[in-house]
């Protein structure tokens, strides 16, 4: 993977990273320039956490495919607990909740691992589901059942099963394009994601106008979502060399949609955090509230760029 | 807060009995790997954060009092603490649960170094709080859980008075309140396979008995103490 893609995409994202590191150094050792000291802070700390995921993805995508289905796979783990853990469960869950947690993650994310795209992607949506419902009827407890069962389900699909199709981007066959080229892709993809989560942000700020739901979140507007979703894709028709399938046009639509998406699992993660009355799911990266928070956009928008790929490589379904 | 304590010196205290573990060349090595692993192990099910609010860890006599919800509170408890407080800490637990089969007594035993306390006889002249400040000496800490049993309703029962007659014994101690949340839903009652989901020890600014404090007094505010780290 050692090809001059590989390398000028990373070394562009590291110096870009790099760069931004420096500036927020700056800000924050001189702050008689204006700016609110709080924002400040807020980027430097999302600049650490991009610091984390960029070497823990750096590391994985150095020892293969198989490590990165793991990680990925111990990230589902980890931000399906932060779920669970949000929503209230009744003592009858308990057992289902267990199989949830050690038999059917792990087993979907070694479906993944094994390239069965006939079998994980129908495992959770069909057999887990039914097997929660039952599992939790067999419990014997009826109180609020659909709504206790929704709740295990949504976690399962949102946190685990979308989030598996990031990873299985690394096993769509391209043709002409070697292993690297498939890592590039998953790389473009979080780039995507992370890119319109700041221009959503910067969009918002400046222009913003219009919020899409205030009693969901009070920084989330309409002229963010489409200045988010015009500069990734621009973003993406620039880059469009990167992610092997695509031609300019199909890279900058993958950017589009990917904007639209991260935006809906940010808005939709919002909605949940503010039923439980809380303002972010964990503690484990300082600053990046929890995983969860990390990886919203990411599980909504994985498995749209994922069907994309397939489409414009022609590849249709294996 | 002074501390109204009179400082024993271990002259004044009973001899502490010689136990297998924590005599003068402490826990094997075998016991202390398993110790740690264990640690480890608890946290990383339990996903507990830890937080000390208006409290530090430190090696001085404590004893630690918390909610009972869950049989994984006090290795999560014990756990959490640092290393050098932990191999000073024991906590107390029940004879009946942790002398059943052999693994169970071996980790009670030798590994958490537990002081275990036969619920089912208790005698006048063999006091669960004699044993316990016996075993304790003066360099040791304790972990109790006051409410006697696992709660069913996850509310905060009243505390059996234990805690004041230890406090009433050796003023010199501090009591730390710790809260926990979630590990009930870990391992709930009557549950073996637990589910791993995250939760939260608080540990809260000691506490003593007041002079002429009475004791269904004193035991409230023990127990507010430890409700007031819920948030």
């Amino acid at each position: 993977m050692n090809d001059i893609r590989t390398i000028a995409l990373i070394a562009g994202v590291l110096g870009l990273l790099a760069i931004a590191t420096v500036i927020g150094q700056f800000l924050k050792r001189h702050p008689d320039r204006g700016l609110d000291p709080a924002a400040v802070n807020t980027f430097n700390l999302r600049l650490r956490g991009w610091w984390i995921m960029c070497t823990v993805l750096a590391a994985a995508f150095w020892l293969g495919t198989t490590a990165t289905v793991v990680l990925f796979g111990l990230v589902s783990f980890w931000a399906l607990r932060e779920f669970i853990t949000l929503t209230p469960t009744r003592k009858g869950d308990h057992r289902a909740l267990f199989w949830v947690f050690f038999l059917f993650t792990p087993l979907h994310y070694v479906l993944v691992g094994l390239n069965r795209y006939d079998v994980f992607s129908v495992f959770l949506p069909v057999y887990a589901t039914l097997f929660v419902l039952a599992r939790v009827a067999f419990a014997g407890d009826y109180k609020r059942f659909l709504e206790r069962t929704a709740k295990i389900q949504a976690g399962l699909v949102v946190c685990v099963y979308c989030l598996s199709f990031a990873p299985a981007l690394l096993q769509i066959p391209i043709k002409g394009a070697t292993i690297g080229g498939n890592f590039r892709l998953l790389f473009f993809l979080i780039l995507l994601v992370q890119f319109a989560d700041c221009m959503q942000y910067v969009w918002s700020r400046v222009l913003g106008r219009r919020l899409v739901a205030a009693a969901v979140s009070s920084n989330r507007t309409w002229e963010g979502l489409l200045g988010s979703a015009t500069s990734t894709a621009l973003l993406a028709a620039v880059l469009w060399w990167a992610a092997p399938p695509f031609e300019p046009w199909q890279a900058a639509l993958a950017g589009f949609v990917v904007a639209l998406m991260g935006f809906a699992g940010g808005m939709t993660m919002s909605a949940i955090k503010r039923d439980r009355g809380v303002k972010d799911y964990g503690t484990l990266v300082v600053g990046h509230g929890g995983v969860l928070d990390r990886i919203d956009s990411i599980c909504f928008a994985a498995p749209v760029f994922y069907h994309m790929t397939q489409l414009f490589a022609g590849a249709g379904s294996p | 807060m002074p501390k109204l304590a009179v400082m024993l010196s271990p002259a004044d205290m009973p001899p502490a009995p010689a136990t297998g573990a924590g005599t003068a060349e402490g826990p094997s090595l075998v016991c202390r790997a398993a110790g740690l692993s264990l640690a480890a192990l608890a946290r990383l099910l339990s996903g507990s954060s830890v937080r000390w609010i208006a409290s530090q860890p430190d090696t001085c006599q404590r004893v630690y009092f918390a909610n009972h919800t869950s049989h994984l509170d006090a290795i999560v408890i014990w756990s959490s603490l640092p290393q050098t407080v932990r191999e000073l800490t024991r906590p107390v637990a029940a004879k009946d649960y942790w002398q059943r089969g052999l693994v169970r007594r071996w980790l009670a035993e030798e590994v958490f170094n537990a002081i275990l306390i036969d619920r089912t006889d208790i005698k006048v002249h063999q006091s669960p709080v004699d044993l316990m400040l016996r075993e304790i000496g003066v360099t040791k800490s304790l972990i109790v859980f006051p409410e006697g049993s696992r709660s069913v309703t996850g509310e905060i029962g009243e505390f059996k008075s234990g805690l004041y007659y230890l406090a009433r014994k050796r003023p010199d101690i501090e009591l730390v309140p710790v809260h926990i949340d979630n590990l009930n839903r870990v391992l709930p009652r009557g549950e073996f396979l637990p589910v791993p989901l995250l939760s939260c020890i608080s540990f809260g600014p000691p506490l003593w008995l007041e002079r002429g404090e009475a004791k269904a007094d004193f035991l409230d505010r023990a127990r507010r103490a430890v409700i007031a780290l819920k948030e």
